[in-house]
């Protein structure tokens, strides 16, 4: 026995060591929870690499902020005017959407319905990949420390991301959407079909579980439906990009995710949701067309016995009589548009290095727009404007991210107040600097 | 100088530094977890670090327990049950220092196919673990798979070269 282990001393050292890793395998196949009796040894191999990780970020964001911030600024006053241009368009867009979104919260309250709401969410950095080409995941920079918990789903601008795999102490282990072994619960936006949408081996999503009988088009928009208790209802996840038979009575419905998921840098991670019932209140409510009776430029008021003066606002809405020098003061529903309210913190600078926690206006009591606003933040920390379908269509806040409310809400008989026409004047209005949340009315 | 042999021929066995031994893996872990998934992403550097280690050193019992430790590690950092990765580096790291106790490995061109051999037969260990053991669905394709190892053995000869200076004899 023993020539016999000695003359196949390596070989038997092999198929012992292999023993082992499979017997351990084994163990851990066997337990559904893995994660507790692995946790100690991934901590360390977390916590040898991550640090490295994060301090190479660090440098190289550092670089391209001293790129962008100081060196490539040409340009820059072109787009801030376009900017700006972009600005004042969709703050007509944002009134007529709220009106939507009022009214189909008057008809949820109606119907007792329950919402999800984005309470709090952290902002992350993408700091490195599990470094397999055969799994999809992605370390982050947050973890329990900072409130992160498993199964918390993760969002970028575009859409959903994924959902926190294991939290370490300084970092979090995201499983992306498009991993073979993720699962997520979705719903076509037009057709209203429920479906699992799961990753594929290559990284692409495909949606599962739509039968083969129903009608699906390509390029319709895929939203999270609620169903798995990760994502809120309503996230972006995709649009659909193919329809093909699949296995047994089913569609494959080939999706191409909404967030980008190989260029992935800031993300964030919902850390708190809140289901409540959408309120009614339309006694503090403005009309549109009052809001935008304040906000259009008119001739300033002139002292009274000036002769030839003009009435001042007297096209800028019905009932009004109010012009820009004398404005109503601003409820609650006028600061929603104008940024007057509840604040968001506009500095990037403020929100994503330090990945501080940003609690969300989306739920303001009052019940109102239910899209949520971190997304807003993300959009300004990521520095990346709202696609263009999105700033442009008529549904484009709603394409960008739409209200979990809104999406399930049917559509408003009647359209909120079209932009009214410039009050008339006999000399042009003097250029009125856009609003911002730092310019009082 | 210690030198083994083997049918006949000299083949030299090198050591390395404990510093090269511990933090060219723990680097090259960092570099797969680090660099952009994707265009990096179908390279696998600790599979390369794997063999390099395993070929210089000849004995099959350390390249084992390298292959182990790297194949391991990499574990860790991944979402799956750590062990698949782990056996599929021990197998290899136990089949690339079996190989280069009996063939010389050095030139390129035997680099080149050595280590596009063991990826491929590192993949279908990890496959079959992959599939037999945790349940995960994964696609073959051969056309991907000789690609992947074709670009794993050119960069995998490049670094080799690189590693070459760490070497001692001893």
């Amino acid at each position: 026995m023993e020539s016999v282990l000695g003359r196949y001393r390596n070989l038997t050292i092999l198929v012992g060591v292999l023993f082992l890793q499979v017997l351990g395998l084994a163990v851990q196949v066997k337990r559904s929870n893995d994660a507790e009796h692995t946790r100690l040894i991934r901590i360390w191999a977390v916590d040898a690499i991550t640090p490295l990780e994060s301090g190479l970020v660090w440098v190289q964001n550092g670089g391209r902020n001293l790129w962008h911030n100081y060196f490539f600024l040409r340009g820059v006053r072109a787009e801030n005017r376009e900017l700006k241009e972009q600005i004042e368009q969709m703050r007509l867009e944002q009134v007529r959407l709220s009106e939507d979104a009022a009214q189909a919260h008057r008809l949820q309250s109606l119907l007792a319905f329950k919402e999800q709401i984005i309470a709090k969410t952290v902002a992350a950095q993408v700091i490195g990949s599990s470094g397999s080409d055969l799994s999809r995941s992605i370390y982050i920079d947050k973890g329990s420390d900072q409130g992160i918990k498993a199964d918390m789903p993760v969002i970028t601008v575009g859409g959903i991301v994924g959902k926190v795999l294991r939290a370490y102490p300084s970092t979090s282990l995201v499983l992306m959407v498009n991993d073979q072994s993720s699962g997520v619960g979705v719903l076509l936006e037009k057709s209203r079909l429920q479906g699992v949408l799961r990753g594929t081996p290559d990284g692409e999503l495909i949606v599962e579980r739509v039968m083969s009988d129903e009608q699906v088009a390509a390029g319709e928009t895929v939203l999270s439906s609620g169903g798995d208790q990760i994502f809120p209802k309503g996230l972006p996840v995709g649009t659909v990009k193919e329809v093909r038979p699949g296995k047994e009575m089913f569609l494959s419905i080939r999706v191409r995710p909404s967030a980008d998921l190989s260029r992935l840098e800031e993300v964030l991670v919902i850390t708190d949701k809140q289901e409540q019932s959408p309120a009614a209140d339309g006694g503090s409510r403005v009309r549109a067309a009052d809001v935008l009776a304040q906000r259009l430029p008119s001739v300033p008021e002139k002292p009274p016995g000036v002769p030839g003066a003009v009435p001042s606002g007297g096209g800028a809405g019905p009932g009004q009589g109010s012009g820009a020098g004398a404005k109503p003061p601003a409820t609650a529903a006028t600061q929603a548009v104008t940024g007057n309210g509840p604040k968001v913190t506009s500095s990037p600078s403020k929100l994503n290095p330090a990945g501080d926690q940003v609690a969300n206006p989306g739920t303001r009591p009052d019940g109102g727009i239910a899209r949520p606003p971190s997304i807003e933040v993300l959009n300004r920390v990521a520095q990346k404007p709202i696609s263009g379908d999105a700033a442009n269509s008529e549904s484009g806040g709603e394409a960008a991210l739409p209200s979990p409310s809104a999406s399930k809400a049917p559509t408003p008989a009647a359209k909120p107040a079209q932009p009214q026409p410039k009050p008339p004047s006999t000399q042009k209005p003097p250029p009125q600097p856009p609003v911002t949340e730092d310019t009082p009315h | 100088m210690p030198i083994t042999y083997t049918s006949g021929e000299q083949i030299e066995v090198y050591r390395f530094s404990i510093p090269v031994t511990v933090g060219v893996p723990l680097l090259a872990l960092f570099l797969q977890a680090f660099l952009p998934r994707r265009i990096f992403s179908i390279f696998d550097l600790p599979l390369l670090v794997t063999i390099f280690f395993a070929m210089a050193r000849r004995n099959p019992i350390s390249g084992l327990f390298t292959g182990a430790a790297i194949g391991l590690a990499q574990d860790m950092l991944g979402p799956y049950p750590i062990g698949i990765y782990g056996i599929a580096k021990t197998v290899v790291g136990y089949g690339a220092s079996s190989l280069g106790a009996k063939l010389d490995v050095e030139n390129a061109g035997a680099r080149l196919l050595v280590t596009l051999g063991f990826y491929l037969l590192h993949q279908a260990v990890y496959f079959t673990v992959a599939r037999g053991m945790v349940n995960l669905t994964l696609n073959w394709s051969w056309s991907r798979g000789i690609l992947a190892g074709l670009a794993n053995a050119v960069v995998g000869v490049g670094l080799y070269f690189v590693l070459d200076k760490f070497k001692q004899r001893t």
